[in-house]
């Protein structure tokens, strides 16, 4: 087993007051001082509660249906003819994503506040349905916001969040995407905040999210961990995830930060390609700033306004991303690449053809770079994608690519 | 002494309270913006707030969001503003002008290059909307000291005594009480909650207090007159441009008219002839 230089054994991240370093912190108007400090009390006294933790992996194991399978994908391996590839099935989960994990954790806390109203924010819709879903199983008033364009291009999920009750409320304002429809949300909390939680999706935000929904999430890494010792004897070499927002990255990351021997890739969007500006990577082509709640790298133009971004996947499609994963790219502890749609098409296909498992775009990013990856490592090296979600929403936008109409 | 303090000092022997206009810098276009400040201070304004256009402004409602989108579109962007307040000073050096925006515009120009083209040009406070105090304190608040330039801080009905006792001791020139729950335009204000609140900020800060968020007519403005040290409005000069976009030559008219009644209605309501 790998051992981990001093500095990372007392990883302990992020500070009281949400600092991932330079990162991360609490950028909200006053109005939102106060729910926030009520979130970060509750969220402290719960996490510790051995009630509230039981009930979580109750709902974990009997409703998600997890440890969601570490699965080798043999003949995948082989094709790529390099390390070990191992999937976690993240896409097995009720709902069909990694996303579920959070909700479901977020949602649980709201009723022990005594919330009876959730709101959400979403991209690829994966999310909202993730909220709405849970908001239903608990009785929970549900309102999601969505920006107009997402709306268009994910209309099975808007569906989906409908008929489980839930409101889709569609953004028109600024890019009309996740961004905006994340303004919106924070517009609606502000206004209705003693009856109202806000579940945010991913680890962004103003402090306690980032580190709230890492927590929720860190179930993915800690069963992987357990599941590869079982299955190799070992820790894997390389761990790889796609990152828009960086929830299902953090996920798997944060069990396995201490042990240096693994390395770890974050892969963004490229969209178009880097060098067209038409991405949606901020680590490996933005700059840091400040926007919804925290500071982390961004994609603005040179007057700092935010600007427009472009993937393939509506799930990746925004121009910020978790302060935590700021933070390990500058340390230098994990390494951010990205792939172009193209690239992550192929991957979606290849995925799909060789172990016949349909992965979401979102994933296919991670799955793209595993391709480039595995094939410059040695057969004896382990490596593990996560795959976040399911691609049956994605089919659509797959058939257009290739000019097909359904 | 701050021009925002001599302003609130002249104010307060006059036994008047402070009239705060709040419009879009480039909304609808960047030509209009310096004359519209003139004639506010025309109609009566004594301080004015001149909001920086962000493309995300999370903590604005509908209408100003708009208003931002407006002046997007003609780029706007926070080194054109400073130099809308320099040729503003050109012909006032006078009335306080007051920036209001987010942070990631000053984060991207840099504080230091911020702070000392804001005091270049004659700005007299900076309220950061994104940026409270805990933030602040390390990074852009020692500068703003330094320079002379005034923090001004946002309270809402939420706040806790330590968070009004720390925006008073950190900020300078005035406190603006955000007396909705909500976001700049918002619903109807409830005048005994907002009377029970400011007589609360006020017992425990020395700066003067300012009320914002929901002044939409003569009559409401008024009766913030009687509760705060002064009265903020936005929202609803800024619907004025909307109205107006196809004919921008009664943006400047609709603005007074508004104004002007509000300076009536403060003055009648607290220093009667």
């Amino acid at each position: 087993m790998a051992t981990a230089p001093e500095h990372l054994h007392t990883y302990r991240m992020p500070d009281e007051r949400g600092h991932f370093g330079p990162y991360g912190g609490i950028f909200v108007a006053e109005t939102l001082m106060y729910p926030l400090e009520e979130l970060k009390a509750a969220y402290e006294t719960y996490l510790k509660d051995p009630d509230f933790l039981a009930e979580l992996d109750r709902d974990l194991s009997d409703y998600v249906g997890r440890p969601s399978p570490l699965y080798y994908a043999e003949r995948w391996s082989r094709e790529l003819g390099g390390a070990q590839i191992y999937l976690k099935r993240e896409d097995l989960n009720h709902t069909g994503a990694h996303k579920v994990n959070n909700t479901i954790g977020q949602a649980l806390l709201a009723r022990r506040m005594g919330k009876r109203r959730v709101i959400a924010e979403t991209g690829a819709g994966q999310h909202g349905v993730a909220t709405a879903t849970v908001a239903a199983r608990l009785g929970l008033e549900c309102v999601v916001y969505m920006g107009e364009v997402d709306v268009e291009r994910q209309k099975l999920n808007v569906y989906r969040m409908s008929l489980l009750g839930a409101e889709v409320r569609p953004v028109s304002s600024g890019s009309r995407t996740l961004k905006d429809a994340l303004n919106e949300a924070l517009r609606d909390w502000v206004t209705n905040v003693d009856d109202t939680f806000y579940i945010i999706g991913t680890v962004a935000g103003p402090h306690p999210y980032p580190a709230m929904v890492r927590d929720f999430q860190a179930v993915i890494g800690r069963e992987a961990k357990r599941q590869i010792l079982e299955k190799a004897g070992r820790l894997p070499d390389a761990l790889v995830a796609c990152v828009g927002g960086g929830s299902n990255a953090i996920g798997l990351f944060y069990p396995f930060i201490e042990d240096d021997g693994v390395a770890l890739y974050g892969v963004e969007a490229a969209g178009l390609g880097l060098e067209t500006g038409r991405h949606s990577a901020p680590l490996c082509a933005g700059r840091p700033g400040v926007l919804h709640g925290n500071r982390t790298y961004l994609m603005e133009d040179d007057d700092g306004q935010i600007i427009e971004t472009h993937s393939i996947s509506a799930g990746l499609d925004y121009p910020g991303v978790g302060p935590e994963h700021a933070w390990l790219k500058d340390s230098g502890r994990a390494t951010y690449v990205s792939v172009t749609d193209d690239e992550a098409l192929e991957a979606f296909h290849s995925l799909t053809r060789i172990e016949g498992i349909m992965p979401a775009l979102e994933s296919s990013h991670a799955l793209a770079y595993a391709m480039k990856l595995a094939p410059q490592m040695d057969k004896e090296q382990i490596m593990i994608v996560n795959v976040s979600g399911r691609g049956d929403k994605d089919i659509h936008t797959v058939a257009e690519r290739e000019g097909l109409k359904l | 002494m701050s021009r925002i303090q001599a302003r609130f000092d002249r104010l307060r022997a006059q036994g008047r309270k402070a009239l705060i206009p709040f419009i879009t810098a480039g909304d609808p276009e960047p030509g209009l913006t310096v004359p519209l400040l003139h004639e506010m201070v025309a109609a009566g304004a004594d301080i004015l707030e001149l909001g920086v256009p962000f493309s995300d402004p999370m903590a604005d409602g509908p209408v100003i969001q708009r208003a931002s989108e407006r002046a997007l579109r003609h780029r706007t962007s926070l080194r054109q503003v400073l130099d809308m307040v320099a040729e503003f000073r050109r012909r006032d050096g006078e009335t306080p002008i007051v920036l209001m925006g987010y942070l990631n515009p000053i984060e991207r120009l840099g504080y230091g290059e911020f702070v000392s083209r804001a005091k270049a040009a004659g700005v007299d406070g900076v309220l950061t909307v994104d940026l409270p105090v805990e933030e602040a304190r390390d990074a852009l608040l020692p500068s703003l000291y330094e320079a002379g330039i005034d923090p001004i801080f946002l309270l809402a009905p939420t706040s806790p005594p330590r968070r009004i006792e720390q925006a008073d001791a950190a900020g300078r020139g005035y406190l603006y009480y955000v007396s909705l729950k909500g976001v700049t335009g918002a619903g109807h204000l409830d005048l005994e909650d907002v009377a029970r609140k400011v007589a609360a900020i006020k017992a425990l800060a020395k700066l003067p207090v300012g009320v914002g968020f929901g002044v939409k007519d003569a009559a409401t403005a008024a009766r913030m007159a009687r509760l705060a040290d002064a009265v903020v409005v936005g929202s609803a000069l800024v619907a004025k441009v909307e109205e107006n976009l196809e004919a921008p030559a009664r943006i400047g008219p609709e603005i007074t008219a508004l104004l002007v009644a509000m300076r009536r209605a403060m003055d009648a309501e607290v220093a009667p002839a």
